[in-house]
């Protein structure tokens, strides 16, 4: 007998069918994981190299000096896409753990880990950077402006997540309950970063002069993408190794582990 | 090119000390955690591998 | 059932001496620490009392948190609490509420005489009061999250501090922000809006999460 489902499904175009009927969860088998992304990561890698030799080379060669700052301006270059990769590496995570929780994705868990020493370092990078650009054009190496403060939450929040899950022996648990304190952290980082800006908006008497995007010529503005990209292409290359060696540490019973450790392990 | 020398490029403008630690820091970072799951990777390896033979030899005897 | 924990956690309280007196004579010690340390000047201590008094009872707080759940969890009853057909989330707010009364509200109490100790105007010390009154129950809400976490750990206390202090951050910030305010005079309705705001959504969204997060860690 013919429902109206399966009626409503040949309607639809062929693509959608397609998507209806893949088997979306062969996507969270380790195996299929590990052999995609090591086809991956050459890729990723050349891709990376020729974004960041854009960005380098178009940053500290051709872009004109900035009116204000003179060529220490140059530091935006590695600056800013750190700090925007540290919110994206969070948010990633954040989504990760979703999946984990409602689907009970495993590989989900293993990229929430993977990801989290790489977004950590981010925020130490942007904070350091940031630092050592404030030095110079603000006269000091630190100040509680809104955004390092919330930048320096965030690094708190990365640390929390790795030494709560380093507290518990059993892998399943780590995970569980590191990425309840994940998301508690997402909740709250609109909230952190809120009220933190609200607060320095109070106490705010000199004026920092931040570089404005809107206003940034091309020949400025196009190395500084191409630098965000190339750390977006880097941290995908870096979790998925990350991840692959983690999937091989939590699954070497298995048969495609096995093989893979004794074919790894020969060359 | 924005510098005529070589010289000129590496003072740049005044800020090299700032300019230049902040991208050595952002090289040490980058490079490093390039690194280092390579490393681990190998030596995850390794140590699986010796896993796996300590097993097969302790269900062998 | 509510009110049976409720009221079992009171007494259970009540009669262990520890976990009442702790908390308060932590919070009294640390604010009296500082008129010793930055001098006796009024005008210093008046602007340092809102985050003095505020940060003391956020350290309070964290101080008394592993009680929370670690007894129960201790001889078992956590469990039983937890498999019981009953919602855990409606137990979970009546051990928070009565972890409030104990721990907290004799610190919101106290409040007033520290302040008048470090020299904040009546003003300010009103303000002070209500600022804790709001903010104290949001900081157990938020604290009980991370006790929840962190039950099953032997060493759980001062990665329970680290995990919760950037989550205390906004409530800190308008906490002593509205006594700040109130010192120099100005409105701090706005402030004190924003902590019950803060509040309510404690009050209705953490039970869940702390109610999952008992649930993982008791397996």
């Amino acid at each position: 007998m013919v429902d109206m489902y399966s009626l409503q499904l040949n309607l639809y175009p062929p693509y959608v069918k397609k998507i209806m009927n893949f088997n979306w969860h062969t996507l969270s088998s380790p195996e299929w994981f590990y052999r995609f992304a090591g086809k991956l990561m050459p890729w990723l890698a050349f891709i990376a190299v020729l974004l960041f030799a854009y960005g380098l080379i178009g940053g500290l060669l051709f872009a004109p000096a900035d009116y204000q700052q003179g060529d220490g301006f140059r530091i935006i270059y590695i600056h800013v896409p750190s700090a925007i990769l540290s919110m994206q590496v969070y948010a990633g995570m954040a989504v990760c753990a979703i999946v984990s929780l409602i689907w009970r994705i495993k590989l989900a868990d293993v990229i929430v880990r993977a990801a989290a020493p790489v977004g950590a370092w981010f925020t130490v990078l942007a904070l350091v950077t940031g630092s050592i650009w404030g030095k110079p054009m603000w006269g000091t190496w630190w100040v509680w402006d809104a955004r390092l403060t919330s930048e320096l939450l965030l690094l708190f929040l990365y640390l929390g997540y790795m030494a709560l899950y380093s507290a518990f022996a059993d892998t399943q648990k780590a995970a569980k309950v590191s990425n309840i304190l994940l998301l508690v952290g997402a909740i709250d980082l609109p909230i952190i970063h809120y009220s933190v800006q609200w607060w320095n908006t109070l106490h705010q008497s000199d004026t920092i002069n931040l570089m404005g995007k809107s206003h940034m010529a091309a020949s400025m503005l196009h190395p500084l993408l191409a630098m965000m990209f190339a750390f977006m292409v880097y941290t995908l290359l870096i979790v998925l190794m990350r991840a692959r060696t983690e999937l091989l540490q939590r699954g070497w019973r298995s048969r495609w582990a096995r093989a893979i450790i004794s074919r790894e392990g020969e060359s | 090119m924005q510098f005529h020398s070589f010289t000129e490029f590496f003072s740049m403008g005044g800020y090299a000390g700032y300019v230049w630690s902040a991208f050595g820091v952002g090289v040490v970072v980058l490079v490093g955690n390039l690194i280092q799951p390579m490393l681990h990777h190998k030596k995850v390896i390794k140590q699986l591998a010796m896993k796996i033979k300590r097993e097969q030899h302790a269900s062998n005897t | 059932m509510f009110s049976l924990i409720l009221k079992r956690d009171l007494l259970l309280a009540l009669r262990n001496k520890q976990e009442w007196a702790n908390p308060i004579l932590f919070f009294v010690i640390v604010v009296s620490l500082f008129p010793l340390s930055v001098g006796v000047e009024p005008n210093t201590l008046k602007t340092i009392a809102p985050g003095v008094i505020w940060v003391a009872a956020l350290l309070a707080t964290l101080l008394s948190l592993n009680q929370l759940f670690h007894n129960d969890y201790q001889d078992g009853s956590l469990e039983q609490l937890v498999i019981s057909p009953q919602p855990l989330s409606l137990m979970v707010l009546a051990k928070i509420i009565a972890y409030w009364l104990i721990t907290e509200l004799p610190l919101v109490m106290l409040s007033p005489l520290l302040g008048y100790m470090l020299h904040l105007s009546p003003h300010a010390i009103g303000c002070l009061f209500l600022s804790l009154l709001l903010g104290t129950p949001v900081l157990s809400f938020i604290g009980a999250i991370a006790a929840a976490l962190t039950v099953s750990l032997r060493n759980g206390g001062v990665l329970l501090g680290l995990l919760i202090l950037p989550l205390y951050v906004p409530v800190l910030i308008f906490g002593a922000g509205a006594v700040v305010a109130a010192q120099m005079g100005m409105a701090f309705n706005g402030q004190l809006a924003i902590l019950g705001a803060m509040l309510v959504l404690a009050l209705c969204l953490t039970p869940f999460a702390i109610a999952g997060a008992l649930k993982i860690g008791v397996e």
